[in-house]
């Protein structure tokens, strides 16, 4: 092999992580199941989690949705993902226009650090998500505690 | 508008867990989580084993009418729970 071939195959495999990355956003191809096609897109949500975790048994969440929760125009559902849990959707939530603020808190179990995501369904048909990491120092579901 | 949080005394059990004599303990969880204003459903959760044992869950809804708050889950076991609290608006 020519040293300049050589070079050229080390720069492709280089660049084709960045590539992977690109198209696997929004994250879990678990989402794309739920969104049926549609797009996906960022915005709107905002998921706050905390950045290290002593113990992924109970993590404290957050889920806001920018939206006026009106007849018109309000959230359908909060879908949660997690890329290593045994079970990858962790929770659904349904809500309406009479929630009057898309908002909900709960406390989830995490198998490790890896990035969390939460998609919202509107109204009008549109999804939207948010990911955020989350480093977990004592892991959840797989250890015998 | 009103803020409802929710905690639930159960194990959650994930399934993933073994007893001491190295069974599998059943997987055990709080599938539906739901809320009804004077009847009708204004929230309703799917939960999996990815919640926390003593599952906490926090929401909003708007209180337009006096009346009941009527709280209900069930496990994987079948096990129901309710919960009902009266609520009263004015004016």
């Amino acid at each position: 092999m020519k040293r300049r071939d050589f070079l050229a195959g080390a720069a492709g495999a280089l660049a084709l992580p960045g590539a992977v990355r690109a198209q696997v956003d929004p994250p879990d191809p678990l989402v794309r199941t739920l969104a049926g096609g549609a797009p996906v897109r960022k915005g709107k949500v905002t998921l706050v989690l905390p950045q290290l975790a002593d113990n992924g048994n109970s993590v404290p969440i957050r889920i806001t949705v920018d939206s006026p929760m009106t007849p018109a125009d309000h959230v359908k559902s909060i879908h949660l993902y997690s890329e290593r849990n045994p079970v990858p959707n962790m929770a659904n939530f349904y809500l309406g226009p009479r929630a009057g603020k898309a908002e909900i808190n709960s406390r989830v179990r995490l198998a490790g650090s890896q990035r969390v995501t939460a998609v919202a369904k509107l109204s009008d048909g549109s999804f939207w998500y948010d990911a955020a990491p989350i480093v977990v120092t004592l892991s959840a579901c797989l250890d015998e505690s | 508008m009103i803020e409802i949080r929710i905690l639930i005394q159960h194990p959650m059990e994930t399934g993933y867990r073994h007893d001491d004599v190295g069974h599998l303990i059943k997987r055990n969880v709080i599938n539906v989580l739901s809320c009804r204003y004077n009847g009708v459903e204004v929230f309703r959760a799917d939960l999996s084993s990815g919640i926390s044992a003593n599952p906490y869950v926090q929401f909003y809804t708007v209180a337009e009418a006096s009346g009941d708050l009527e709280f209900t889950w069930i496990d994987d076991e079948g096990e129901r729970g309710s919960e009902r609290q009266p609520i009263a608006v004015k004016g």
